[in-house]
């Protein structure tokens, strides 16, 4: 089996350099939430120069939308969404200071040629496991963006959360060393 | 010949309501026994690892009442509607949107639908898609269907030349798994309509996924055998859960098909992640 990581956040220069695809990883600690509109928003305000509604300086950013929380519970269930949606906007996130990123699915060589240069790294949340997932926030707090809904940007504490590392910062790329393996 | 029978709305509503809590919480027998199948014969690490969440997670999700997956989908339906059965009390489709509506928000679930354009959420989950079907009898069959964001991306509507034949189909197929690779959330099931204009096509791939999983197709030998081999060539592509690598890559492949023109050759590729969420009730 690879490494396994107990990692708490921030995500530092040196803890992404010791990093390798097919690590895997449970990391505790605050992390944030944003998606689609929350990134295009971002992206908008960066270009633009203006302030940002959250700081992203060795941020790790998780790209999830939860379900409504019951009440009695901190938050509904939570899981990645698909992750080349949001390439467009990745690589100027991280040179903003984003240095973490949460999703699923592959990503296209602006990000990971980013996550080399920013010494960042992509980390796998699985999809469809999001009952369990829930169960490792611990708080869980909208931070900007209200009007989205889920889509909405949530600051969150969480504990162990079970991921794998997709792309790390030397290059590695799970999911191309997963199908080659086989050729 | 039946004696006409009425079923007043309220019982649609009801009825639709229990079926999107039920399906988004509590994962069919067919998927969790497809699911511990491929975790026995699993042979990545990774690929176990995965499977081995999937299955713990369903349970967290059953005894918790939480829903397996955050997104609670896109609500899709099959409705089978008795030609002797006489909706009263209300109008059909509102009584369907209504469960809906009543199952997103009652059910806590997350409501993942918008205006294509300005990406404003319509608040309810609504509308739903529904397709209706007159058949023979006084009863009303409705199947359920949350459908994912995630593999519905990963899915499309081509027309192949008609010389493709099997072999082309095939290609096509497992030519899109690979394409798709860990986006749509592996082990998938692979829905595919062939035959028919486009939009019948796409109807029957999506039908398709309502089938239990890995139940062959019972009316077409050919369609039953394409199914086989081309769940063997996906599997050989080393995807695997998640992505992660291993033999699981897809659970099942299910083939739908009817005439088409002379001329064409629709084939349409629906792409279903592991949490392969549909139930049904019979009124």
């Amino acid at each position: 089996m690879e490494h396994t990581h107990t990692i708490h956040t921030p995500l530092t220069e040196d803890i992404c350099e010791g990093l390798r695809a097919g690590d895997r990883i449970l990391l505790s600690g605050s992390i944030i939430t944003g998606r689609d509109t929350a990134h295009k928003r971002l992206a908008a305000l960066l270009a633009d120069g203006k302030e940002l509604p959250v700081k992203l300086e060795g941020e790790t950013i998780f790209y999830a939308a939860p379900t409504p929380a019951r009440p009695g519970r901190v938050i509904g269930s939570i899981g990645p969404t698909t992750s080349y949606r949001m390439d467009a906007f990745a690589p100027l996130l991280m040179e903003a200071g984003i240095r973490g990123m949460i999703g699923k699915g592959k990503r296209n060589d602006a990000v990971r040629d980013a996550i080399v240069r920013c010494k960042a790294v992509y980390l796998g949340a699985m999809g469809g496991i999001a009952a369990l997932m829930s169960a490792c926030v611990k708080k869980a707090e909208v931070i900007a963006y209200a009007d989205l809904g889920p889509e909405a940007i949530m600051r969150l504490e969480i504990e162990e959360f079970p991921l794998i590392v997709i792309n790390d910062s030397k290059g590695g790329d799970l999911y191309e060393e997963a199908v080659s393996r086989r050729v | 010949m039946n004696a006409i029978r009425e079923i007043p709305c309220d019982r649609i509503v009801d009825t639709v309501r229990e079926l999107f809590i039920r399906t988004n919480t509590d994962l069919g027998d067919d998927v969790l026994s497809a699911i511990r199948q491929a975790e026995q014969s699993e042979d990545t690490q990774l690929g176990k690892y995965a499977l081995e969440k999937i299955l713990e997670n369903a349970k967290i999700a059953k005894d918790d009442s939480l829903p397996l997956c955050q997104d609670t989908g896109l609500a899709v339906l099959f409705v089978e509607v008795g030609q002797d059965v006489h909706v009263t009390g209300g109008d059909f489709n509102e009584a369907i949107q209504e469960g809906v509506r009543r199952a997103y928000r009652e059910g806590f679930l997350r409501k993942s639908v918008c205006d294509p354009i300005t990406r404003a959420n319509t608040g309810d989950n609504t509308p739903a898609v529904i397709h209706t079907e007159i058949v023979p009898g006084n009863t009303m069959r409705i199947i359920a269907m949350p459908k994912g964001g995630g593999s519905e991306n990963m899915s499309n509507s081509v027309m192949l030349l008609p010389s493709a034949g099997l072999e082309g189909i095939r290609e096509h197929v497992v030519d899109m798994v690979k394409k798709a690779g860990p986006n749509p959330c592996p082990p998938t099931i692979v829905g595919v309509g062939i035959g028919g204009s486009i939009e019948k096509s796409a109807l029957l791939a999506k039908k398709a996924l309502a089938r239990p999983v890995g139940e062959p197709n019972r009316s077409d030998p050919r369609l039953a055998g394409l199914e086989r081999e081309t769940l063997q060539e996906i599997n050989a592509l080393g995807i695997g859960p998640q992505g992660y690598g291993g033999r699981t890559t897809s659970l099942a492949v299910h083939v739908e098909m009817t005439p088409c023109h002379i001329a064409s050759l629709p084939v349409t590729v629906n792409i279903q992640c592991h949490v392969a969420r549909h139930g049904e009730a019979v009124i």
